[in-house]
């Protein structure tokens, strides 16, 4: 079994906001992060996928079509988006790097036919991220 | 769902790596530079993992203002800016980055049980670093 690890990064914006908190509790546990004119970050994923090596291409996985793949599902979704406004899975759950991870993992598991996903690591901040495992 | 969340911390601190029942020749056969009688110091980074169920009312697995809190009150405060060989965690153990490893982890254990401890990773140079997990 061989791991294979593909980087991109992407820029969006965010807040956090539970429309059935009060304000104060909102601030309480959202910080400034629950400011609703929003702010932003420059993300970093990290993509993992396993498998055996192929012996006639030496390869995990064709990285051109795994680039392809999270160009697509990813990147074009979400690059220089405001995550609430404009990515589905965020119009009711609240888009912190744990749930950003996990939507990840699932637009991505849908589509990568080419090998199996392992590991979905997205840095919010170079001293901030998180792992998702496809975990129940 | 279950996510591992990891923040990372910034403590500076010196050491000497050196045992007192062994022979001068001895600790520098073992310990190298590192025994040199009035220690030296690292920039240590620190990756703290924790992991646990996403709470659908915060999308987080934990409060990231507490375990920040926690991690400076227990760790940073602690060592930051010290001699880690003059400190009671260190009386009789030699302050190596894998004890040091091991002793961060089991403070935290203790002193952050808002998600589950996965790991500490603790850096001492760009060039190594050392895990601690439970067993």
């Amino acid at each position: 079994m061989v791991y294979l690890t593909r980087k991109c990064e992407f820029s969006a914006s965010h807040y956090y906001h539970n429309p059935e908190f009060t304000e104060e509790e909102n601030r309480r546990v959202f910080g400034k992060c629950a400011n609703l004119n929003g702010h932003g970050h420059n993300y970093t994923l990290e993509v993992t996928v396993k498998g055996a090596v192929d012996p006639r291409t030496g390869f995990v996985v064709d990285l051109k079509e795994l680039k392809e793949i999270l160009n697509r599902e990813v990147i074009d979704a979400l690059d220089h988006r405001h995550l609430n406004k404009e990515v589905p899975e965020f119009a009711k759950q609240i888009p912190t790097t744990e749930n950003l991870a996990i939507a990840i993992w699932n637009r991505l598991e849908k589509q990568l036919h080419i090998a199996k996903l392992h590991r979905v690591r997205v840095y919010e901040l170079p001293d901030l991220f998180v792992d998702f495992y496809g975990e129940a | 769902m279950k996510a591992h969340l990891t923040r990372r911390y910034i403590f500076s601190a010196s050491h000497r790596l050196h045992r007192d029942e062994l022979t001068e020749e001895q600790n520098r056969t073992v310990y190298g530079k590192c025994s040199n009688p009035y220690g030296h110091g690292h920039n240590y980074a620190l990756e703290v993992t924790v992991s646990g169920q996403v709470d659908p009312a915060t999308g987080m697995v934990c409060n990231l203002v507490e375990l920040d809190e926690a991690v400076r009150r227990e760790i940073v405060d602690r060592f930051d800016h010290v001699n880690l060989n003059i400190l009671p965690e260190f009386a009789g153990e030699v302050p190596t980055t894998e004890n040091l490893s091991a002793i961060v982890f089991e403070i935290l254990q203790q002193s952050f049980t808002a998600a589950h401890l996965e790991k500490v990773r603790l850096e001492e140079t760009a060039m190594n670093s050392f895990e601690y997990c439970s067993t």
